[in-house]
């Protein structure tokens, strides 16, 4: 059984998702009869089992979904969305920030730029529920989590603040997995699709 | 996960910033009102002058990079990154940026040099820094240098794009013209263009710069935005074409909407419709010597 993930192609390192997810579906055997695809017009997204939101700027993001009539059709989706950096922020419920307009399909409260400015970005090997070793991750300009709503379960943190949630099928990252070559996170991800 | 096992500045962190900003606009503002209206737009960062570079060929002397007061209360007015320019060589302005914490650095040709030489050590910083290019040699140089992302120069403040498509051609060319080769053929063109041989044989592996690349010097339109798109620009970087057009806010979303629909002609017509005047233009032609930007650094 196949499966087909789109990476939303408003903004952002889309390509590096596209990477991560091929490999990641090669990794674990899913890549007969599955595709990776970019998802650039509204109709695509309901054909999709999973969405990737992925890292950008959040601000332009989440304008390019309302002019491209997206927001309707992701709160429908009944798959599972992989956000990370920006498209956490999107996901968010609320975001004390009103030059983004999120979803709210996360029932969780972000901080942007919680760490400070790309100064601030680190690298981190990073314990994740779910994972048998540290994680190599990559925060850029990062948000963290400030508030986890009931049915939010927290998989990782950067000194006690929220870097990694999951609720239901959806998967919220304030780092990078497409950046480090470990395919890891994207395979948690597909197997709770 | 404790904050001192982190680690800050490395190669990964300055590119990886750099693929955030991929499909995305830049543009050029001079005080926090032009770039609060770029980020209400949808830039995705902007770059912090003290004029744009139509001002800075018309005020003519030495440009230098602006007044950190200036790039501050930009810094203080948005939430997204803030690049600033320093002189091509002038490593102590750069020095000065990096304790700002503005995001990124631009060398930029559009300031004059300050060094002739050579390029800033790009290596020695934690900021990451994007260069201009007008081929793969010299894009090349600028990464071995330390570049976390090239963009083409085209003719910075000309508001004609023809220098941005030669150059964004050049180096599409120059990287297809590299897959057919045989290794020793590609280490004979990496002698030939002045560029290492270990990055020709990395460009002609991924079929592309290992840095993002964008295009800038001449965009002053949503259709001059999407043609540099579907030349294979990651992005685009916008100066004067913005704030010197009549209508800059509406110019500003226009470029967004023209850059996330670069494939798409209908799109692109509807956001160019009553937008008033792009910024008046220059004929490349008609550049003395001296007034042209793209040949400054090698």
């Amino acid at each position: 059984m196949g499966v087909r993930i789109g990476v939303l192609d408003l903004q952002g390192d889309v390509s590096e998702h596209i990477g991560a997810f091929r490999q990641a579906l090669a990794e674990a055997g899913l890549l007969e009869g599955s595709d990776v695809i970019t998802v650039r017009r509204a109709e695509q997204i309901p054909a999709c089992d999973g969405l990737v939101i992925p890292g950008g700027e959040s601000t332009t993001i989440s304008k390019l979904i309302d002019k491209n009539r997206m927001r309707g059709p992701l709160e429908e989706f009944q798959g599972g969305i992989f956000a990370t950096c920006a498209g956490l922020i999107v996901m968010a419920k609320d975001v004390p920030d009103p030059r983004v307009r999120s979803l709210g399909l996360l029932d969780i409260d972000v901080e942007r730029n919680a760490f400070g400015r790309q100064k601030d970005s680190f690298e981190a090997d990073l314990p994740i529920k779910g994972l048998d070793s540290p994680f190599h991750a990559v925060f850029i300009r990062a948000p963290v989590i400030s508030r986890v709503g009931e049915g939010v379960e927290v998989l990782a943190t950067v000194d006690g603040a929220p870097v990694a949630v999951r609720q239901g099928k959806h998967l919220g990252l304030s780092f990078h997995p497409e950046l480090s070559g470990d395919t890891r996170v994207h395979r948690l991800f597909l197997s709770g699709l | 996960m404790k904050l001192e096992e982190l680690r800050f500045g490395t190669e990964l962190l300055k590119r990886g910033f750099a693929s955030m900003q991929k499909g995305g606009v830049i543009m050029d503002v001079v005080n926090a009102e032009q770039a609060s209206i770029a980020e209400d737009a949808g830039a995705v960062a902007v770059m912090a002058l003290e004029r744009v570079p139509a001002e800075i060929r018309k005020a003519g002397g030495v440009a230098r990079m602006a007044d950190p007061a200036r790039i501050t209360e930009i810094m203080d007015a948005v939430s997204i990154p803030v690049m600033a320019k320093v002189r091509i060589g002038h490593f102590v302005e750069a020095q000065v940026l990096e304790s700002l914490g503005v995001d990124m650095i631009d060398e930029s040709e559009v300031l004059t040099p300050a060094d002739e030489q050579f390029h800033i050590d790009k290596s020695l910083f934690s900021v990451p820094f994007v260069c201009g290019a007008r081929d793969l040699g010299e894009a090349l140089r600028r990464i071995d240098e330390g570049a976390a992302m090239i963009r083409t120069k085209g003719e910075a403040g000309t508001g004609n794009v023809v220098e941005a498509v030669r150059h964004m051609r050049n180096i599409m060319g120059e990287i297809r013209a590299l897959q057919g080769k045989s290794t020793q053929e590609m280490m004979d063109r990496a002698r030939e263009i002045e560029a290492p041989a270990g990055l020709v044989l990395d460009v002609a592996k991924r079929g592309r710069l290992p840095v993002v690349n964008f295009s800038a010097g001449g965009i002053a339109t949503p259709s001059d935005a999407a043609m540099m798109m579907q030349l294979g620009a990651d992005g685009v970087f916008v100066g004067s074409g913005i704030f010197l057009s009549q209508n800059p806010q509406q110019m500003a979303k226009a470029i967004v909407e023209a850059v996330n629909h670069y494939d798409d002609p209908r799109t692109i017509a509807d956001v160019s419709r009553n937008l008033g005047e792009a910024m008046k233009g220059l004929d490349i032609h008609l550049l003395k010597p001296d007034e042209v930007l793209q040949t400054r650094g090698r």
